[in-house]
């Protein structure tokens, strides 16, 4: 694509082909545009990881974006206790790759599932994602609105499954069930090198046959395929997930080539090699090629349900609102109701 | 082998004709030096019996581990619940038992596992079904043992808990506090690191150090080897130092025989490499088979009698006395168990029902015997 920019009719150097120039408007520049934009802009993308502590969620994060940028690596202090309640940790940070420049922000979720009592382990992260979207709300209804909205949404929740052999646990299960509803659910099989190959495709068409039974969609989702070419490339994700992953942030010499991987006494598990487990595939589609399929979804889908609702609730109680949203002008009393 | 050897020499010479020189000899010995051998020798007839309980989320290889452990397939016929069913689940107690026969020494082994614990999404209390069946057993041991009839207790008492702690983790997790806490004074919790193939060799330090560390400050008081004599040789001392220093162990099991360096083993075939099982760099799945077999069987059985037994004993009794004192019944020195005493009748019954088990046992030897042979010929 040539600088066309500003003409809309490039000079053609020596005699015009019938037809070919001569037609040529330049509407496809508009992608440079876009880009140039973007770059200067930078992105926005907003990570949740979910699970029991010590499945290496840190580590898979610092491998993902090949830099620590972990809740452990910012705060060294942390030391390694199980928090009695859950809390929930957000560090952000600026990477940069290629001139492209990406604002990356991990939630993290230290004490979910970890107690003897693991009730409602969901409800303060579910409550999180809601205030997420009520401040992105608030935002959006405002009258003089910022020229861009920060957008602290949650993009994606990875939600790591112990690597049993047998099948979901009671916990994964409600977990999932109730969050698939507010945010996309990448689940992934966390310390997948306790598995031989044969255990874990067994154990994921276990899985992926207790979230058919229970009716749970995890990203990519069966109904939001736009087109068949789309509903092509998901499916052949859909036949792989979960992804059976391994972190690492060491690198060993194997072959001749420096490579992150794991060294045991009995061999190297290289994590990029994917006849030894699935972290290419993982981060192919989270950021080389659905990164912004996944921000989409979120904010045209399930945002938008949580703007109809939250919308909805205040019109039906008109009374205990003195300015309703029906005229478009904001009220800073509304609450922030817990769904 | 050698010292049995030696014993048996002895008996001989005691036993045969004797010469002049040996007479005097002989005047030396008295012979109660052959008291370990016809000891040995009776046990061997009576045949052992051991059992095991295992304990832990379910999907950390605890049935792999006892059937690489006991090289039995104790677990064919197991149907798995998927997790709708495991919602409801409550913490079930099942045994298995199994005879095993080596070089002529008979062991009844018997597995107590604990499916459903720590799954559920509320795990409190959920050892309280475990502590409960320690306890009957107990109880019923105490009953048989205040009985009149004797002769055939059945010991059904829980003499080895392996308690497994997943990997995972950086350390000691609540349910798994809160469990050994529950279990420590009623029987010998041996903790296990499971599935020690996903860490590497770093990793295994350092929640072994942890896991001591945590163990140490909540005061959980696991199954202790005891001290060697000062007069045993130098390298069985070594022995029990590494065997001491390296707990909790870190395990693997396999159900399956892959091929490695050449020779058939049991381990587990990865595309970066395969773990053997029985290779002491690996995991330390021998030294627990040693120390849970071949060296600390008895010594396990022992505990198990002297001290968690005793100490429910006297908490039972103890219990019954204050009761007694409470309703002020007369004062009888020897406490009076509130048991029905056998009239003749059932005491010929139990008898006849004696006699009929002797006959049965007698009788599966037999057969046993014979499809042995029918086997070899």
């Amino acid at each position: 694509m040539a600088d066309t920019a500003k003409t809309t009719h490039p000079q053609p150097a020596g005699r015009p082909e019938k037809g070919a120039e001569f037609g040529y408007v330049g509407i496809d520049a508009i992608l440079e545009q876009m880009r140039r934009k973007a770059m200067k802009q930078g992105f926005e993308l907003n990570i949740m990881v979910v699970g029991q502590s010590g499945l290496g969620k840190s580590t898979l994060i610092n491998t993902l974006f090949k830099s620590k940028v972990s809740r452990r690596s910012v705060m060294p202090s942390d030391e390694e206790r199980i928090p009695k309640t859950i809390e929930i940790k957000s560090v952000s940070h600026d990477i940069e790759e290629k001139g492209v420049r990406m604002k990356l922000t991990v939630i993290d979720t230290p004490g979910f599932g970890d107690q003897i009592n693991n009730e409602n382990c969901w409800q303060p992260i579910m409550k999180f994602i809601n205030e997420q979207y009520e401040q992105y709300l608030q935002e959006e209804i405002n009258i003089s609105r910022k020229k861009r909205i920060p957008d602290s949404r949650v993009h994606c929740c990875i939600y790591f499954i112990p690597p049993t052999g047998h099948c979901l646990r009671p916990i994964d299960i409600e977990f999932m069930r109730h969050l698939s509803k507010v945010v996309n659910i990448v689940p992934v099989i966390a310390k997948a090198d306790t598995l031989t190959l044969e255990e874990r495709d067994f154990f994921k068409q276990k899985i992926r046959e207790d979230l058919r039974v229970n009716e749970i969609e995890v990203y990519p989702q069966k109904e939001f395929d736009e087109d068949s070419e789309d509903r092509m490339i998901n499916d052949k994700i859909r036949e792989m997930i979960p992804f059976a992953v391994v972190g690492s942030d060491q690198e060993y010499q194997v072959n001749g080539k420096r490579l992150l991987g794991r060294k045991t006494r009995w061999g190297t598990v290289e994590v990029e090699n994917t006849a030894h487990c699935e972290f290419a595939y993982l981060r192919d589609l989270l950021i080389r090629t659905h990164m912004q399929n996944l921000k989409d979804i979120t904010s045209s889908i399930h945002y938008e349900v949580y703007r109809v609702r939250r919308l909805n609730e205040n019109n039906t109680h008109p009374s205990d609102q003195p300015n309703g949203h029906s005229n478009g002008v904001p009220t800073h009393e509304v609450l922030s109701h817990e769904m | 082998m050698d010292a049995i050897m030696l014993q048996e020499k002895l008996v001989e010479r005691l036993l045969c004709a004797r010469g002049r020189t040996t007479r005097q000899k002989d005047k030396q010995y008295v012979g109660f030096a052959t008291l370990p051998n016809q000891v040995h020798r009776k046990s061997v007839k009576k045949g052992f019996d051991f059992t095991l309980m295992v304990a832990g989320e379910s999907g950390l290889g605890k049935s792999t581990l006892v059937n690489s452990l006991f090289l039995t397939d104790l677990y064919k016929d197991r149907k798995l619940l998927n997790a709708e069913e495991r919602i409801n689940q409550t913490v079930e107690i099942t045994k298995h038992t199994v005879d095993i026969e080596e070089k002529g020494v008979k062991l009844k082994l018997t597995i107590v596992d604990t499916p459903g614990f720590g799954d559920a999404v509320n795990n409190n209390e959920c050892w309280k079904p475990i502590t409960d069946y320690i306890d009957q057993q107990f109880e019923q041991y105490f009953r048989d043992e205040s009985g009149l009839n004797r002769k055939n207790i059945l010991d059904n008492r829980v003499h080895c808990c392996l308690y497994f702690i997943p990997p995972f983790g950086h350390g000691l997790r609540p349910v798994d506090v809160e469990f050994m806490k529950a279990l420590h004074e009623k029987v010998n919790i041996i903790p296990l690191v499971a599935k020690a193939d996903c860490l590497t060799p770093n990793e295994i330090k350092k929640l072994k150090d942890r896991v001591r560390d945590e163990i140490e400050r909540f005061g959980i008081k696991v199954y202790q080897f005891p001290e060697c004599d000062s007069d045993e040789d130098e390298e069985f001392k070594q022995m029990d130092k590494e065997l001491k220093e390296c707990t909790p162990f870190a395990v693997i099991g396999s159900n399956t025989v892959v091929e490695a360096r050449g020779q058939r083993v049991r381990g587990r075939l990865y595309p970066w490499g395969i773990v053997e099982v029985e290779n002491q760099s690996h995991c330390d799945f021998v030294k627990l088979r040693n120390m849970l077999i071949r060296s600390h069987m008895h010594d396990l059985k022992d505990v198990t009698c002297d001290v968690h037994y005793e100490n429910y004993r006297a908490h039972c009794i103890q219990e019954m006395t204050s009761k007694l004192a409470q309703d002020n019944r007369i004062d009888s020195p020897i406490p009076i168990l509130p048991l029905p005493t056998p009239d003749a009748e059932t005491e010929r019954l139990i008898k006849m029902k004696d006699e009929e088990l002797k006959r049965m046992q007698e009788m599966l030897e037999k057969m046993q015997q014979q499809m042995h042979e029918k086997d070899t010929c």
